[in-house]
């Protein structure tokens, strides 16, 4: 492996020089252990998946040419240890997550929204989503995101962050958690419910009605 | 004729795995006429995208990352 302070690339330099900046750091290194915290709930394990990342990143730096889209680089990087990471913790914890949570098997939210014939409730309708632009520019729509992710059980928002931000493939997943296919599929299918559920609520409709 | 319920379920599974013809034909014929499931989907694709761009930039702007 190149030291990276002998790349000859010079792309490679300049972003090296970022790892110099200690703000810029400082405030990516928050962002990656809040992200990995998400996903690996031992603390200690998120924050060593990100010192790992970020020595990964430095140490390959010569790999990396675009400047532009460092952040997501590194990021790219702590997906993968992540993985890693939740490959292994299946061996103690897979037995645990599976323990069915109240919400499971509860059927509640699908009465509400849908009528016994399975067609929408008139007040459940989706309604017209602003463009996404209009959210993703704007802090407050990504803390209402971050509250609603939260307020899934967390065996939902573990699993979809998973698919979602892991982009774990489904056959992955089930082996990892020893999961059956048509089980997580109606785990993801309750979480982006929910999920849309509460966006609309909280983001889509709340800005429409200011 | 297939339902609302079913139709959502198919259109988050579809984001999961190749669905069948079968099951695209019906799909399709419901959507087609139900402007409440045509949302729905798009708001599927919506949570998607909005994944994605959390992993990459977690909504604040940086210096670094353009936006193309």
């Amino acid at each position: 492996m190149l030291d990276a302070h002998s790349s000859s690339n010079t792309d490679g330099k300049e972003s090296a020089a970022m790892f110099h900046d200690a703000v810029f750091m400082e405030d990516l290194r928050m962002q990656m252990i809040k992200f990995a915290q998400l996903q690996v709930r031992d603390s200690q394990l998120a924050e060593d998946a990100v010192q790992e990342a970020i020595i990964s990143a430095y140490q390959n730096i010569e790999k990396f040419g675009r400047q532009s889209a460092f952040k997501t680089w590194v990021f790219s990087i702590l997906k993968n240890k992540l993985i890693d990471l939740l490959r292994k913790e299946k061996r103690y914890t897979a037995a645990s997550e599976l323990e069915e949570g109240a919400n499971l098997n509860g059927d509640e939210l699908i009465d509400v929204l849908f009528k016994k014939n399975g067609h929408w409730q008139k007040s459940e309708r989706p309604q017209k989503w602003d463009q996404p632009e209009h959210g993703v520019e704007n802090n407050h729509f990504w803390r209402v995101f971050d509250a609603c992710l939260n307020a899934l059980p967390e065996k939902y928002s573990r699993l979809f962050m998973m698919r979602e931000f892991l982009e774990m493939e489904t056959p992955e997943i089930c082996h990892n958690e020893e999961l059956t296919v048509s089980n997580l599929n109606v785990i993801l299918y309750r979480a982006r419910l929910r999920l849309r559920e509460c966006l609309e609520d909280n983001w889509y409709q709340a800005e429409k009605s200011k | 004729m297939m339902n609302c319920k079913r139709a959502t379920e198919l259109l988050s599974e579809k984001l999961d795995r190749p669905l069948s013809t079968k099951e695209k034909v019906a799909l399709g014929i419901h959507t087609t006429m139900c402007v409440s499931c045509r949302l729905f989907s798009q708001q599927m694709q919506g949570l998607r995208d909005l994944s994605k761009f959390y992993v990459k930039g977690n909504g604040e702007e940086t210096n670094n990352d353009e936006k193309k």
